[in-house]
């Protein structure tokens, strides 16, 4: 049930098209605008992932995890989608969010150490990050299981690597949306690494394989084209929105930088490898498409980095500007009902916290 | 009033039934929950009566039913997740403690997963290996669960419904020893006590023992053997484990100087050393006897034909009790 032994295409790195009957057709109505758009939001994502691992480097935010060379997988495939489906994402999904309209004030707080999440999942329809690899994938069969029972005809994504792959969670999910006959839509990202490890460490066989093999369409697609993930996912989450089941996306990416701003990726790569997919860069890629087809001049490129700087920008401000929490918030949201065990613990720790004088407080 | 006798499992259904009437976004999913009824019948009928929609037959995969029960939640949802045994719950353990456990925390109150895991629990039935666990402290060290454990039909009835209804999510222990006991069930009666309160359910003088499901039924039987011999104890069921009720065993433990904690689970780290320490700390100079624990060996779960062993019963909760008498 793999539909294509070469991942979808439509743009070859030097810009030029692809004809595909089936994956072009899907995205005849992407004009001149369109597209330009598609531009703008990938140099704004590669941007904000440049301030936040710059801010990390500051020691401004403890950690962060760098998208760089996935931003067309992650623009192409959130633009896919439509405003009532739901997204679960893993924790690189940074240029998702900024697609499902998360604002990029409240990207760091999680990565600053303020909060365990940056923003309330209902306003946006995508949740906060999984931590925990793979966790999601159920999360999102559950989630489209209940739109399911409520007649809701929407997409539910789950956004994983190639090294959740080989979670239980994530097999379990892959079996149960079946089984169910659920709309979710798997997007791997197969990115090539699981921290140092290879994808061929994961599974010998292409990951989209082993999803058709829990029998549901399973599509590889260049993952860095992001015309063609545009198609692809537009046809999963058509799929998914008629009540067909789930399906199974596999971007090809490759992860440019580190797994983290902690991970040293020279320890396990060449810059040879690098080399290798820096030619294929998904913005040289539609940039080179919009001088090919002459729809770029310096004014749109000028207003672009222009936006992006903006948006670069108000993450910093807003970054620096987050306040340390409040000692006692420790013990507020552990449950929504009263606790007297906790209540006990909080009184006793303002009270310990008060005993001291301001000048001791303030070491 | 409407009272009627019933086992402790045909009032778990019963209660069951009750909140999936009462709130349609109540669904029950497990596995063979549906046609089957559960293997313990917990959920006879259910599905014939309330739809496949609600009553849910899973495939087999623990984290799999509580990782899609808590992306129910999600889009509104109040699931409740029968995980067949004791013993088969660990699959799920990221999910319920991770995921489910902290999601309030994580989304500082955003997002709530009011989900109920029920999980027979607890030995004395000739079982094979794993199915006779008690698991209880590896959720009541959980922050963000709640934990409880009901002992008679009719706590059983009340408790699974409010721990439905409850917008947190409640790992709901159930005594699979006491399943086929009998007892008096009002179906019309609000719940006498809130969900995180214990229940003094025999009073005495002498001596406290506090224990919880299974259990509280041999603590009664301990306490009518030494009523012949002249003590009087006075039995505390718990009933919820996490949070726990200190302060009914604080004013127990006051009066009676004596207190004796009764776990199926290993004593190592189990919950009777916590109410120890607590009582200890509260009660230090009210108490003429250390508080002494009485629980499973610190070994895995034995063979069947050496439970009897193993588990609690009113001659070893006798023996602590002349022990801390002694003392």
């Amino acid at each position: 049930m793999v539909a294509s032994t070469y991942p979808v295409q439509l743009v070859q790195p030097d810009g030029r098209r692809v004809h595909n009957p089936e994956y072009s057709a899907l995205v005849a109505d992407v004009d001149a605008g369109y597209l330009r758009d598609l531009y703008r939001d990938l140099v704004i994502v590669r941007r904000i992932d440049t301030e936040a691992t710059a801010l990390q480097r500051q020691g401004e935010i403890g950690l962060w995890a760098p998208l760089i060379g996935q931003e067309a997988a992650q623009v192409g495939s959130a633009r896919a989608l439509h405003r009532d489906d739901y997204v679960f994402t893993s924790y690189r999904e940074h240029g998702v969010a900024w697609c499902r309209g998360v604002d990029p004030a409240d990207m760091t707080a999680l990565w600053r150490g303020c909060r365990h999440s940056g923003w309330d999942p209902a306003t946006v329809g995508i949740t906060n990050p999984a931590i925990v690899v793979g966790s999601q994938g159920l999360h999102a069969t559950g989630y489209a299981m209940g739109a399911k029972l409520d007649g809701a005809d929407i997409a539910t994504v789950a956004y994983f690597g190639d090294g959740a792959t080989s979670q239980g969670d994530i097999s379990e999910a892959l079996g149960f949306s079946v089984s169910w006959g659920v709309g979710v839509v798997f997007f791997c990202q197969n990115n090539h690494w699981a921290i140092s490890v290879p994808t061929h460490v994961q599974s010998p066989v292409p990951l989209a394989q082993r999803a058709a093999g829990f029998g549901m369409p399973a599509v590889q697609v260049d993952g860095n084209d992001v015309l063609a993930v545009l198609a692809v996912t537009r046809q999963a989450v058509r799929h998914a929105r008629d009540g067909a089941g789930p399906f199974f996306v596999e971007a090809l990416t490759y992860r440019m930088g580190p797994h983290t701003t902690s991970d040293d990726p020279t320890r396990y790569r060449t810059a040879a490898d690098l080399d290798e997919w820096r030619v294929r860069d998904p913005l040289d890629r539609l940039r080179r498409l919009l001088g090919r087809e002459d729809l770029v001049d310096d004014d749109f490129l000028t207003d672009v980095q222009a936006a992006a700087d903006d948006v670069a920008a108000r993450l910093r401000r807003a970054t620096l500007d987050l306040p340390d929490p409040d000692p006692l918030t420790l013990f507020d949201h552990v449950y929504g009902s009263d606790h007297r065990l906790l209540t006990e613990e909080r009184d006793s720790y303002a009270g310990y916290l008060a005993g001291f004088t301001t000048e001791e407080a303030a070491r | 009033m409407t009272t009627t006798t019933m086992t402790l499992a045909a009032a778990l259904n019963a209660g069951l039934r009750r909140a999936l009437e009462h709130d349609r976004k109540v669904v029950v999913m497990g596995e063979d929950v549906g046609r089957l009824g559960g293997v313990f019948r917990i959920t006879d009928t259910l599905q014939k009566d309330f739809g496949d929609g609600r009553v849910i037959d899973t495939p087999l995969a623990e984290s799999g039913i509580v990782g899609t029960a808590f992306g129910m939640a999600l889009r509104g949802y109040r699931p409740v997740c029968e995980i067949q045994f004791d013993g088969f719950v660990y699959p799920a353990f990221d999910q319920i403690v991770s995921q489910v456990a902290k999601i309030r925390y994580r989304t500082s109150g955003a997002v709530q997963a009011p989900l109920t895991i029920r999980i027979p629990y607890g030995g004395g039935i000739g079982a094979v290996e794993h199915h006779s666990e008690s698991p209880e402290v590896y959720f009541t060290h959980t922050a963000g669960l709640r934990v409880v454990s009901p002992s008679t039909p009719a706590d059983a009835f009340t408790m699974i419904q409010q721990a439905v209804a409850l917008d947190d999510p409640v790992v709901f222990l159930e005594p699979k020893h006491r399943y086929w006991d009998r007892g008096e069930v009002d179906v019309d009666a609000e719940p006498d006590l809130p969900l995180d309160r214990a229940r003094v359910v025999r009073p005495g003088t002498d001596a406290t023992i506090v224990t919880f499901g299974a259990l509280v039924p041999t603590a009664l039987l301990a306490a009518d053997i030494a009523a012949e011999e002249g003590h009087s104890l006075e039995v505390i069921d718990l009933r919820s484990l996490s949070p726990l009720d200190f302060d009914t065993v604080e004013e127990s433990t006051r009066r009676t100087g004596h207190l004796i904690v009764a776990q199926e689970a290993p004593v190592f780290c189990g919950l009777g050393a916590e109410i120890a320490a607590r009582i200890t700390e509260r009660c230090f100079y009210q108490l003429e006897a250390p508080v002494l624990r009485v629980g499973g060996f610190d070994i895995p779960y034995p063979p069947a034909k050496l439970e009897s062993h193993h588990l609690p019963d009113p001659d070893r909760l006798l023996d602590a009790v002349d022990r801390s008498l002694a003392a």
